[in-house]
């Protein structure tokens, strides 16, 4: 469909058959250790080194805030303004990224603030016009991370695996954050009335259904995901492990043996059973607890066991499943954000990464302290040498 | 800089909605320069406004009697309730010129986060209205958020057993809207409420 339409089109000859997306600008201000920085990078891969706390992440950070949510590491928006030096002013000063994209479909400028009267919002940007908010920025752009936090995502609490699923489901079907956000709401709501021991009936009722409905749409999305994932990690070749995936929840395990009606009624009945015990614990059941499970292979060990370089090399599988469907399905591919990416990889898999992102035609963003570890890509990326807030484009060599 | 009276009436403009420190000095500045013709006339406004506006009994509805124009309409079909969270709404509803029935502002949604209740919401008035024999529908107008959901989803479950038909707005395409930029959800909605032509 669309994706075939980019093909054909001259102004992206990919080396692949994937739609290419390029970032031709990126402008940061009064962001974090950036007072101003402006990079031309364009399509392909960007490399950035510098020693620990140069200020590599928080490009990546900066970048991530032109999708929805608060960014790779989730910091609240006023932390991230830069504070002048040697100033004692106690109001944080507004901050600004925006980023001009060549994409298959066209050519695409978001812009993304932050003010201090905004409070927790920030001001979003599409095209030159004001967007209404941060979920539209998910109709044009897909992003996805991996940081050095999530390298024990599978080792940790359910929470982070649930995070990393919802954001791939985001980005085939945007509506998926509004209504996690709406199921939340009512869930809260629903925790409060009973804690404070506010028996009304109608009031509960009310809010278990809007659960119910919610949870059942959240549980099919990310179902539906998953099997578009096995599908296309089936397809997956070169060094990295093709893991068995699953998501566990209560309402996800209803959905896969009975019609969604259905499990919406009997998961809205549950609630109103359990709420003398819900209101002791303060939690109840739902798809806020869901899990996402991964094995290294068909047979093969839990991702928690399996060593710390195999839980990444699934963690990599996984997003390039993901970046393929993307390009399939939307014509789209994401630009992806990997932190310190190459820490726990050896040789034959940095090599099968490069390719696999080179072939996906995405555009991607890798870090690391060590330069020599990105040498097989030393022709085709560029590289930026960060320090202290400044970065250098170094000439490729040759 | 300036004097306590104009610090003081700054302040008070910065309070309303959509005027900031900075909109609300130009505000006070230009009042000033314009006295006659048009700071005493405001000022005659605000204090005819403060004086005589009041809620109206039934509804709910801002208006200088009480009851307000639309619930004295002889007009206005009775036999229509609309049911809405604020008087914007109902102002919204009557712009469109092709609603004819009654109204009932609710005065705000259910949030049990923002410790909004149905006792803090004109919900008695409503059941007791709806009781009336002349009422034959209520509509439910609230928006479709968590909390316009929550609360149509109590008025229905509160309604029940009364002999008036509980309808709500459609959700769905907007007018001159193209089906490639809607969103899944709104999409979806408008699918499951698609009716014969």
């Amino acid at each position: 469909m669309s994706a075939a339409l980019s093909y054909s089109d001259p102004a992206y000859p990919g080396p692949g058959s994937a739609p290419r997306l390029a970032l031709n600008r990126i402008t940061l201000s009064n962001f974090r250790c950036y007072q101003t920085l402006r990079l031309d990078p364009g399509a392909g891969l960007v490399v950035l080194t510098g020693a620990n706390g140069a200020g590599k992440t928080n490009l990546l950070e900066a970048l991530s805030l032109l999708s929805p949510g608060r960014g790779l590491r989730g910091a609240r928006l006023a932390e991230i303004s830069r504070h002048p030096d040697n100033n004692s002013q106690t109001s944080a000063p507004e901050w600004a990224v925006a980023a001009e994209f060549a994409t298959p479909h066209g050519a695409l400028s978001i812009g993304v603030g932050w003010a201090e009267a905004d409070g927790e919002r920030r001001a979003v940007r599409i095209n030159g016009a004001a967007a209404s908010g941060q979920t539209a920025l998910s109709e044009h752009i897909s992003m996805v991370w991996l940081t050095p936090a999530m390298d024990r995502l599978f080792v940790e609490a359910p929470a982070g695996r649930r995070r990393f699923l919802d954001r791939l489901v985001f980005a085939f079907d945007p509506a998926h954050a509004g209504r996690l956000q709406a199921y939340d709401k009512a869930r809260r709501e629903r925790a409060r009335l009973l804690r404070e021991g506010r028996a009304d009936e109608s009031w509960l009722g009310a809010l278990e259904r809007n659960m119910a409905e919610r949870a059942v749409a959240i549980a099919a999305a990310r179902l539906d995901l998953i099997e578009r994932l096995k599908r296309a990690i089936a397809e997956e070749s070169g060094s990295f492990p093709r893991p068995e995936i699953a998501v566990r929840g209560v309402i996800e395990d209803w959905i896969e043996q009975r019609p969604a009606l259905e499990v919406e009624e009997n998961y809205r009945a549950a609630l109103e059973r359990a709420r003398p015990e819900d209101g002791d614990s303060g939690s109840c059941e739902g798809v806020h607890r869901s899990d996402l499970m991964a094995k290294l292979g068909v047979n093969g060990p839990d991702a928690e066991q399996a060593s710390t370089g195999e839980q990444k090399a699934i963690l990599i599988s996984l997003i390039l499943a993901h970046g393929r469907l993307l390009a399939r399905l939307k014509g789209r591919v994401p630009v992806l954000l990997l932190d310190e990416i190459t820490a726990h990889l050896d040789s034959a898999r940095r090599q099968a990464l490069f390719e696999a992102i080179e072939d996906l035609g995405a555009q991607a963003w890798l870090t690391g302290t060590d330069e020599a570890l990105f040498t097989p890509i030393r022709q085709s990326a560029q590289f930026y040498s960060v320090a202290n807030g400044r970065i250098l484009k170094q000439e490729t060599h040759g | 800089m300036a004097g306590n009276d104009i610090e003081r009436l700054i302040n008070y403009l910065s309070k309303l909605p959509g005027l900031g420190p900075r909109s609300a000095r130009r505000a006070a500045l230009h009042m000033l320069k314009r006295r006659e013709a048009l700071m005493v006339p405001l000022l005659k406004a605000l204090e005819s406004a403060a004086e005589n506006i009041k809620p109206c009994a039934t509804c709910g509805n801002l208006d200088t009697d009480d009851p307000c124009a639309i619930c004295a309409n002889p007009e206005r079909d009775g036999s229509l309730i609309c049911v809405v969270e604020e008087v914007a709404d109902l102002w919204a509803l009557e712009r469109t010129h092709s609603y004819k029935g009654r109204y009932h502002i609710l005065g705000g949604l259910l949030s049990a986060l923002d410790g909004v209740g149905p006792e803090d919401l004109n919900i008695a008035g409503l059941i007791t209205r709806a009781g009336a024999p002349e009422v034959t529908e209520i509509i439910l107008a609230m928006s479709a958020t968590v909390d316009g959901q929550t609360t149509a989803h109590f008025v229905t479950d509160r309604l029940k057993g009364q002999d008036v038909s509980i309808t709500r707005l459609a959700h769905g395409v907007p007018v001159g809207g193209e089906l490639d930029y809607l969103d899944d959800g709104t999409l979806s909605a408008a699918l499951k409420a698609r009716r014969p032509l």
